[in-house]
């Protein structure tokens, strides 16, 4: 049972019909938002809480409960500011770029509520240096907001003065986590803070704040309109809602689309992807949330559920569902390197595990791709990525070593014939011996 | 001090007590627990980035940094389980996979972390068969050699540079795998503390160039001293290796220095064998000949026998030893002279009372005062150490502060108040004024440069009188400082080598006012204002300003060749012990003076360390009390000097060139080459 037109937040997703606030508005975002807001701050929170949202950037940490760390009040003078996240570098999504260059003002909108919710007196967008041209509109979409009264002070009508940002970040994927974020935009290197203390204590400019992924703050007015009810009866429990998959890979047609939490991969890919190239059979295998989980193969894409627990339950995740399909063309062993190759590029070189052991693993990995390694280095290799994982500060680390991690635990037999065929083409010749 | 509340945490099963706000690391070392670390530093920001540090606490899903975790109540820490072992063998790996393997031929080698901590979580061979990362070494000066291959990113030098040297001109460039400590664009680190980031470097990436490829540590004597370069009174041990000083480090002194070192103190120590005065000389005939110590006492004793002593006079240097400084005032005493005098700059202190010429608040006062004003001083100069106090001050706690004098880079932000003296008398009425006034503990710094000029009595009134109506002199907070700049001026004043009953001072005694002067190392004034025909005894160790005017040279010893007492700035008394052996002929100080006094027919009554020194305690209780701050008594009186007649002339800087400010940094080749580099750029003409 597919998710019914009626029930899509992103109506726009795909651009039929134009971003700016009037389309906007006839699809039914700003509709009643002085209204809500009027019910206060603990009303939304707990709103947002009973809905089941989880963050839609990765990491999946419930929403209002985020929200709920936010100081009730402000005793020391210091201003609370909500930070949205849209550095989507993660490869294999691209939802948040079709949010802010589609339907911006769903984003718009759910700052105010957000902000609302943690009484924050400024918001910030920090959007990924090469979405220029969405930049471009977002900033637009916000200015008709102030035009209209929408933001500013006394936004919306709901007596609250709320300014809203767009930053623009300059390309690089470390920035994507929430507290390097917080330093570019203060505008130092991009190096994840350590935690204690989170950013809802000491955030931007030493000051509470909560930063959000696009996603999860562009669905809020529709929870909020709808009830928490409505957004909580998709998927399954405690994994409830909808969610914009990014299909991509070898399906016949890429896409995003927005789903029903909980649907099966297989479904999601054949209804709205257009099936795999060649055939469901032809599958080799899955990334099925951005590069950063580890892949699945074939037998568990079979009958897997697309939710933050299901994939759990499979050692991989749901993370920003950023779906990429593999048939049995694919040099999986090429594709995983090249992941390697990419996380040691954007290490942010803070910590010695990831500084050092990233470009290990993505040596290693490069040499695994033609064979020529020994069987015990695949040992090694998991060895490493073991001690990398879970070592750093940040979590970008533990992104990185994973599909490798998924490689192995799925793939070794692959990797070590890899090995066998190069020893045999390298094998030395058996040199003819002189008779004595 | 608000009431700090301690919480109970648990660190391998082991009990322990923590102030809230302490990190799982205090916790740890509380406990004995001990962890290894590389960027964490006491006295630097927390970076938590090198990841050595990894314990486990109860619930936390994954490993902590211990560094940078603040300890809750009832908090379980694990700083020693298989999983802590792994992820710190795991570090270790990593660091060590693209560190060279060059530890026979790196300076850092034997007093290395990452060689120490390589015996506890190191490997005993590599997993890794791909290449080593290599990268380009810097230029950070003529004080810092740099092999950068062998840095470990820990940052420890960025945040000194940043935080405690105030010269923010280190960072790291480029990511990942590529990332670069680096000074950006190449040019010497601008600070007069560059020395300490050789300490704080846990690897062999920022060694010394003046100690590179010398010795090992382990073959070094140790022995502790004091560094009399400066007034502050840095606690240092000198390392040598036979007769050859090898290199000096900071002593931790919580109280004084901390562990921090200024560079003259550090790098100057190659003018012991520079120039050095390492046998007795005679002039004869107008010209200086070499001679043997019966000569040179045999001609001093044919020109001192028939003088009166009122035309006999003897000046302290700033850098003589308290024993050496009694040891000639005695002798001056037998010989019925009072002309003494210490002040070799023509400073005009006053030596009556104590408060009149220390740094009263202690070292340890600018922790807790609230307000600053320097007056004609630029601390940057001459107290690198104490500067940087000040600025730990000013930048955590916003500290007003403001000077009287020269613009100078202090390395924290400062208003100005006006360029001369006639300044001080307006400051009661500026905005400044105000907020010396609301502070509970205002602080007035009082350079050399203030006193150091025709004007200086009044000004050193003038200063008194406002730290007076300020009402910053009191039982509970002396804030009246004088920053001194060498070490031996204050146990001068202490022993009251100054002019006696009648006596005649500095100007009177270079002027003709007496046949035979007397030396100690005295080097600040112009040798050329000595009226000709005066007989100058110069006993010193290098070949300065002094020498060569002298008729008799003295061959003496260096502060790391004797064992001598210091008095600091704050009137702190220490004790530094000898180094090395002086060279040739060359002898302690006060030594060749009690032989002197045989031979003048006056022997003093000491013949070894004990009995010299228990005169110094004779002569002034306070050499008694051996690292301590003794309180001074409050005093009614006030300086000698009409605060009316302060003249209008800016003050000038006391010291312009901070490498080459003494007679050691004059002669070593090291400073000469650091004021080579931070000369100012000439300014070209267009053509």
């Amino acid at each position: 049972m597919a998710l019914q037109d009626k029930d899509r937040i992103f109506t726009n997703l795909y651009g039929a019909q134009h971003w700016g606030l009037q389309a906007a508005q006839k699809r039914g975002n700003w509709d009643r938002t002085a209204e809500i807001i009027a019910k206060g701050r603990d009303w939304i929170i707990e709103e947002v809480k009973q809905s089941g949202l989880r963050g839609r950037g990765g990491a999946g940490f419930p929403t209002g409960l985020k929200w709920s760390f936010m100081p009730k009040s402000n005793p020391d003078g210091r201003p609370s500011y909500l930070v949205v996240n849209c550095d989507e570098s993660e490869p294999g999504t691209c939802k948040d770029r079709d949010i802010i260059r589609h339907d911006p003002h769903t984003l718009v909108e759910g700052c105010l509520m957000a902000a609302v919710a943690m009484n924050a007196s400024a918001g910030y967008i920090y959007v990924r240096g090469e979405y220029y041209n969405e930049g471009l509109i977002l900033q637009a979409a916000i200015d008709e907001a102030y035009d209209a009264g929408l933001l500013g002070k006394n936004a919306a009508g709901t007596g609250y003065d709320f300014d809203l940002y767009v930053h623009r970040g300059a390309g690089a994927y470390i920035c994507g986590e929430e507290t390097a974020l917080i330093e570019s935009l203060e505008g130092k290197k991009g190096m994840p803070r350590l935690k204690p203390p989170f950013p809802a204590a000491v955030g931007l400019y030493g000051c509470p704040s909560t930063v959000n992924n696009v996603e999860t703050i562009a669905v809020v007015p529709e929870i909020l309109r709808r009830g928490a009810s409505w957004f909580a009866g998709f998927g399954r429990p405690k994994n409830s809602g909808t969610k914009i998959f990014c299909i991509q890979g070898h399906v016949n047609k890429p896409c995003n689309v927005e789903e029903e939490m909980s649907i099966p991969l297989r479904e999601l890919i054949e209804r709205h992807a257009g099936g795999v190239r060649g055939g469901w059979d032809n599958l080799l295998c899955v990334i099925p949330g951005g590069s950063s989980t580890p892949l699945l193969p074939k037998h568990i894409c079979d009958d897997v559920l697309m939710d933050f627990d299901a994939l759990r339950e499979h050692k991989s995740g749901l993370g920003t569902a950023g779906v990429i399909v593999m048939d049995k063309s694919t040099d999986l062993i090429r594709a995983i390197a090249r992941l390697s190759k990419f996380y040691k590029h954007e290490s942010c070189g803070q910590c010695t595990p990831c500084r050092e052991g990233m470009g290990w693993v993505s040596r290693v990995m490069d040499r695994m791709v033609e064979g020529r390694a020994e069987i015990d280095e695949i040992s090694v290799l998991e060895d490493v990525t073991k001690r990398i994982e879970g070592h750093t500060i940040c979590a970008l680390a533990d992104g990185g070593v994973w599909p490798v991690q998924g490689l192995i635990r799925h793939y070794r037999p692959m990797m070590e014939e890899r090995i066998a065929a190069y020893k045999a083409r390298h094998a030395a010749p058996v040199l003819p011996m002189a008779a004595e | 001090m608000s009431e700090v509340k301690l919480i109970k945490v648990t660190v391998d099963g082991k009990e322990v007590e923590v102030p809230l706000g302490a990190t799982a690391l205090q916790a740890a070392e509380l406990a004995g627990a001990e962890i290894p670390r590389f960027c964490y530093h006491e006295r630097l920001s927390i970076a938590g980035n090198c990841r050595m540090c990894l314990v486990e606490v109860e619930k936390a899903p994954k490993p902590v940094a211990s560094c940078a975790f603040p300890v809750m109540d009832g908090m379980k820490i694990i700083t020693d389980s298989p999983g802590v072992r792994n992820a710190r063998r795991g570090v270790m790996e990593f660091l060590l996979i693209n560190h060279p393997l060059d530890c026979p031929i790196c300076d850092q080698g034997g007093e290395c972390d990452l060689q120490d901590q390589a015996m506890a979580y190191g490997g005993d061979s590599s997993r890794y068969h791909e290449n080593k990362r290599s990268v380009t070494d810097k230029y950070l000066g003529p004080l810092i050699k740099t092999i950068m291959t062998r840095c470990i990113q820990c940052t420890r030098c960025v945040r000194f540079a940043t935080e405690v040297a105030g010269v923010p001109e280190l960072g790291a460039v480029g990511r990942g795998e590529a990332m670069e400590i680096t000074t950006y664009v190449e040019k010497a680190l601008s600070t007069e503390l560059a020395g300490n980031l050789i300490d704080i470097c846990p690897v062999g990436a920022l060694t010394s160039r003046p100690y590179a490829f010398m010795t090992r540590p382990w073959e070094l004597v140790k022995n502790d001293s004091i560094d009399v370069l400066d007034a502050t009174g840095t606690n240092i041990r000198v390392d040598a290796r036979g007769p050859d000083v090898l290199r000096i480090l900071p002593r931790v002194h919580e109280e004084v220095n901390e562990e921090w070192m200024a560079d003259r103190g550090r790098f100057s120590f190659d003018a012991l064998k520079k120039r050095r005065l390492d046998r007795p000389w005679i002039r004869e005939n107008g010209k200086l000949r070499a001679a043997t110590w019966p000569e040179a006492f045999g001609a001093i004793a044919a020109k001192l026998k028939g003088l009166p002593g009122d035309r006999i006079g003897a000046v302290a240097g700033g850098l003589a030893d308290a024993e050496s400084i009694v040891a000639l005032k005695d002798l001056m005493g037998a010989l019925g002279s009072s002309n003494l005098d210490c002040r070799e700059d023509g400073a005009a202190l006053d030596g009556s009372a104590r408060p009149f010429y220390l740094f009263n608040s202690g070292i340890t006062g600018i922790d807790v005062a609230d307000a600053v004003l320097i007056i004609g001083s630029n601390p940057r100069l001459e107290a690198p150490v104490m500067n940087s106090r000040i600025r730990r001050k000013v930048m955590n706690n916003r500290m007003p502060a403001a000077v009287i004098g020269p613009r100078a880079d202090l390395t924290y932000p400062v208003q100005y108040l006006g360029e001369g003296p006639d300044a001080v008398a307006g400051v009661l009425g500026g905005a400044f004024g105000e907020v010396l006034r609301n502070a509970k503990r205002p602080m007035i710094v009082l350079g050399r440069g203030a006193l150091a000029r025709a004007d200086g009595a009044a000004v050193l009134a003038a200063a008194w009188g406002l730290a007076q109506s300020l009402n910053a002199v009191r039982e509970d907070w002396n804030g009246f400082n004088l920053l001194h700049t060498q070490g031996g001026q204050v146990a001068a004043l202490d022993l009251g080598f100054l002019p006696g009953q009648g006596g005649k001072d500095l100007g009177a005694m270079l002027g003709g006012g007496v046949d035979a002067l007397w030396l100690l190392g005295a080097d600040a004034f112009d040798a050329a204002l000595i009226a000709p025909g005066t007989f100058v005894i110069y006993q010193g160790h290098h070949g300065d300003r002094g020498a060569g005017r002298a008729d008799v040279i003295l061959p003496g010893a260096t502060y790391l060749e004797k064992d001598g007492t210091y008095v600091s700035t704050e009137g702190r008394v220490q004790r530094g012990r000898r180094g090395v052996f002086p060279p040739g002929e060359a002898r302690e100080d006060w030594r060749i003076i009690r032989a002197a006094s045989e031979l003048l027919g006056h022997p003093l009554p000491y013949d070894d360390l004990f009995a010299i020194r228990a005169r110094l305690v004779q002569a002034n209780p306070v050499f008694e009390r051996i690292d301590e701050l003794v309180p001074s008594a409050m005093v009614s009186a006030s300086p000698a000097g009409d605060a009316g007649s302060v003249g209008s002339e800016p003050f000038v800087p006391f010291i312009t060139n901070y490498y080459q400010a003494d007679v050691m940094g004059r002669a070593s080749d090291v400073m000469a080459e650091c004021a080579r580099t931070h000369a100012p750029t000439p300014a070209m003409a267009a053509e």
